[in-house]
């Protein structure tokens, strides 16, 4: 199997061009199986990867495979080569990637069936897939680069799939500008990991950082560069914003890039970086506090959304912002842990959604649902399945993840556990609040839209089905000790944070202390749960339309806390006035008045020197009759 | 020989001087304020004589005889240039049916 690693990414490479070339010649069911039948070869042999590492560890190996296929240049000292790292961390993002992959892959078939766009969709979403493999694969630094760019790039194409429509288009192009601004923190990181460690390799940075003073200055640089990287990718504060607005793609897509896979790629790298982030505390805490201002700031504005996709973004912004706090507070398990189960049960969500607006005709708006429980009993108990894990109740797998980060942020700081208490009671509450609103109660559509109403077709419902049996079992992943479990994920991702633990301060909480801790955050989930049914249901509100009176705080979490508006004013409108200063004053008039004033001077001062070819041969030798004279009086007067 | 050469040293230097500088003067003015160019030739001959005129005096007075050799130089020049010159005068009749000078303006901006 170890041969066959180059494999995994360059099959999906191969159904991009395939599909890209033949988008528009192939019949449609070709398309759909070189798609899906890509993504699942890879899978396949990430399967047999996973399991050669697995027996590895297994037999105490630290299960890294390292395989260097050819020197891709040489520069100097620098020579960087092609080369890919298979460890506990990377085996599970493989099947992460590529098994979800092929579950959203099966799930488009039928969404994207009507779609004229067919053949470039499932193009687009198998090059994702290579660059995520690649991102995830490479064993340093700048194929993990490629990786970056080329999946930004693919979400920039997929979130303005439907291009013709300009907002979407807008929301692209957002997405892809902000994400260049953290790319550019990633960029430098690389090069001050290169200009410090004088390679990119993970292997030889991780050793040689190993013996490097915690606090370093140059560590604290290079580490908050790599996080501007990481926040730009996943979404944190201040670069959140495009992801709520990358709702604009298919909805398969928003499941796939924008809550299972490209956005955890921030944590992928920083959990891979482990041991450079937990010498410089400094951006340890930075981190934490940044991660749980998102997760608190995104969950306080996802309760009072009403399109469904957008609760179910700035969800997952609140999630990622956990999933950094876990990072923050040294819980590199935790957070990756999270990774898992929220790729379980966001992509769960995400397809749930995209089967109910199928079935609603594409209408996104909340207000209109509701009653749907008996028209998609599928999607209906798969949506439930997946609130409740995210949501936090046991034993789903959502309560596991998100409380060994909650243990940890307790450890390190109660006031973290506080907030991070607080954003749990707002997920718990916006997510009921979507389930109610969208399948209890009355329909409040169309006629047209209600007698359309129907269960998806199989491809939609199988990848709900699985997905919902993973979110519920998701957790047994790293069942706490002190519920008798095992922390298998722990144990078997040991080797890649070795030298992390060696270093930090090690987690210690008493078996009664993490009880107290579960109790209050599931007595907290299921209290939201119980005060959002009798809201939606028993007293049938529903949210008030938009033009309506409402109070500050509704009102402001129903702005979006104003960010927009605020990088409006603060970032753009100062670039869009600089940028016309610039047009009209200096290039219009500066540059432009340069040059065309030389040539105006040239014209002018021609058409007066002109004057002396008059054409008359008389005036010619009169002037040099002048013109010897003054050569004679020069030479007598001055000799 | 010799007694040319007393003839023309029993007047001053300075009167040729003079004189030559005249008829050198005459010719230019000639040349600038006539517009008849059979005129504006026979100038340019005046001036050329005036100096061959002046060249023969330094000789006699040097003593040096390669002054008076330049002078033949100088009238052989003229013949040609004359030469070429009405022929010019001649095309230009030809094509603007006058000699005034002042038809050709044509080469202007």
């Amino acid at each position: 199997m170890i041969e066959l690693i180059w494999l995994i990414p360059l099959i999906p490479l191969l159904g991009f061009v395939v599909n890209g070339l033949g988008r528009n010649y192939l019949p449609k069911k070709l398309i759909a199986i070189i798609g899906c039948g890509a993504v699942l070869t890879s899978f396949i042999i990430s399967i047999a990867l996973f399991s050669e590492v697995y027996q590895d560890r297994l037999a105490g190996g630290d299960g890294q495979i390292f395989k260097n296929y050819f020197d891709w240049f040489t520069v100097g000292n620098l020579n960087v080569s092609f080369s890919f790292l298979i460890d506990p961390l990377s085996s599970i993002m493989l099947l992460i990637v590529t098994g979800i992959g092929f579950l959203i892959h099966l799930y488009s078939v039928s969404y994207m069936s009507h779609d004229d766009g067919f053949g470039k969709f499932f193009a687009y979403l198998n090059l994702f897939i290579f660059f995520m493999l690649l991102l995830v694969l490479g064993s340093n630094y700048l194929i993990m680069f490629i990786g970056w760019e080329g999946v930004g790039l693919c979400s920039y194409l997929l979130i303005g799939f439907w291009y013709k429509n300009g907002s979407f288009a807008s929301a692209a192009k957002k997405a892809f500008v902000m994400n260049r601004i953290g790319d550019l923190g990633f960029l430098l990181a690389v090069f001050f990991i290169l200009d410090t460690f004088g390679s990119l390799e993970f292997s030889t940075v991780f050793s040689q950082a190993t013996g490097m003073t915690s606090g370093d200055s140059t560590l604290l640089l290079i580490t908050i560069l790599l996080f501007i990287g990481a926040s730009g990718k996943s979404a944190q504060i201040p670069l959140f914003t495009w992801l709520p607005d990358a709702m604009a793609g298919p909805t398969p897509v928003s499941a796939l890039i924008h809550a299972a896979t490209m956005v955890t790629a921030g944590i992928y790298m920083i959990a891979r970086s482990n041991i450079l982030f937990t010498l410089s505390p400094i951006t340890m805490q930075l981190i934490a506090v940044i991660g749980i201002a998102t997760a608190l700031v995104a969950a306080f504005i996802a309760i009072t959304q009403n399109d469904i996709k957008k609760v179910l973004a700035y969800s997952t912004v609140s999630q990622l912002g956990y999933m950094f706090l876990g990072l923050g507070v040294g819980a590199f398990t935790g957070a990756f842990f999270h990774v898992i189960t929220h790729a379980f049960f966001k992509a769960l969500l995400f397809l749930g959604a995209g089967s109910v607006i199928h079935a609603m005709s594409n209408e996104q708006d909340m207000r209109n649902m509701g009653g749907l429980k008996k028209a998609l009993p599928i999607t209906y108990v798969t949506m439930l399945i997946g609130t409740i894990a995210i949501a936090g109740i046991p034993p789903l797998s959502g309560f596991f993840s998100k409380d060994e980060i909650l243990a940890h942020a307790f450890f390190a700081n109660p006031v973290l556990w506080g907030l991070g208490l607080l954003a749990a009671f707002f997920t718990a509450f916006y997510m009921f609040r979507l389930l109610y609103l969208t399948f209890f109660g009355k329909f409040r559509g169309t006629e047209a839209q209600q007698s359309h109403l129907h269960e998806s077709p199989w491809q939609m419902t199988v990848p709900l089905i699985i997905l919902a049996i993973l979110a519920i079992g998701g957790g047994l992943l790293n069942v706490p000790e002190a519920l008798h479990g095992n922390h298998w994920l722990a144990s078997f991702l040991q080797p890649v944070f070795a030298d992390s633990q060696a270093i930090a301060t090690p987690f210690h909480l008493s078996h009664e202390t993490e009880y107290i801790l579960m109790a209050v955050s599931a007595l907290a989930a299921i209290a939201m749960a119980i005060f959002a049914y009798r809201k939606y249901v028993s007293n049938n509100e529903i949210p008030k339309a938009d033009g309506e009176e409402t109070g500050a705080l509704y009102n402001l979490s129903y702005k979006k806390l104003y960010i927009d508006e605020l990088y409006d004013k603060v970032i753009v409108q100062p670039l869009n006035a600089a940028s016309r200063f610039l047009y009209k004053v200096v290039d219009k008039s500066l540059i432009d008045g340069l040059v065309n004033g030389i040539g105006s001077f040239f014209v002018f001062s021609g058409k007066g020197i002109r004057q002396l070819q008059s054409g008359y041969v008389t005036f010619y030798i009169f002037m040099m009759v002048l013109g010897v004279i003054a050569i004679m009086l020069y030479g007598l007067l001055y000799s | 020989m010799g007694t040319i050469v007393e003839q023309i040293q029993g007047i001053p230097l300075n009167h040729y001087l003079i004189f030559c500088s005249v008829i050198f003067a005459i010719g230019v003015i000639g040349v600038l304020i006539r517009r008849n160019v059979i005129i504006i030739m026979m100038s340019i001959e005046l001036m050329l004589n005036s100096v061959n005129l002046l060249l023969a005096a330094f000789s006699a007075y040097h003593g040096d005889a390669s002054g008076q050799v330049f002078v033949f130089f100088i009238m052989a020049l003229a013949a040609a240039e004359v030469a070429v010159g009405l022929a010019i005068v001649i095309m230009v009749y030809r094509n603007t049916k006058s000699i005034d000078i002042d038809s050709l303006n044509k080469l202007r901006w």
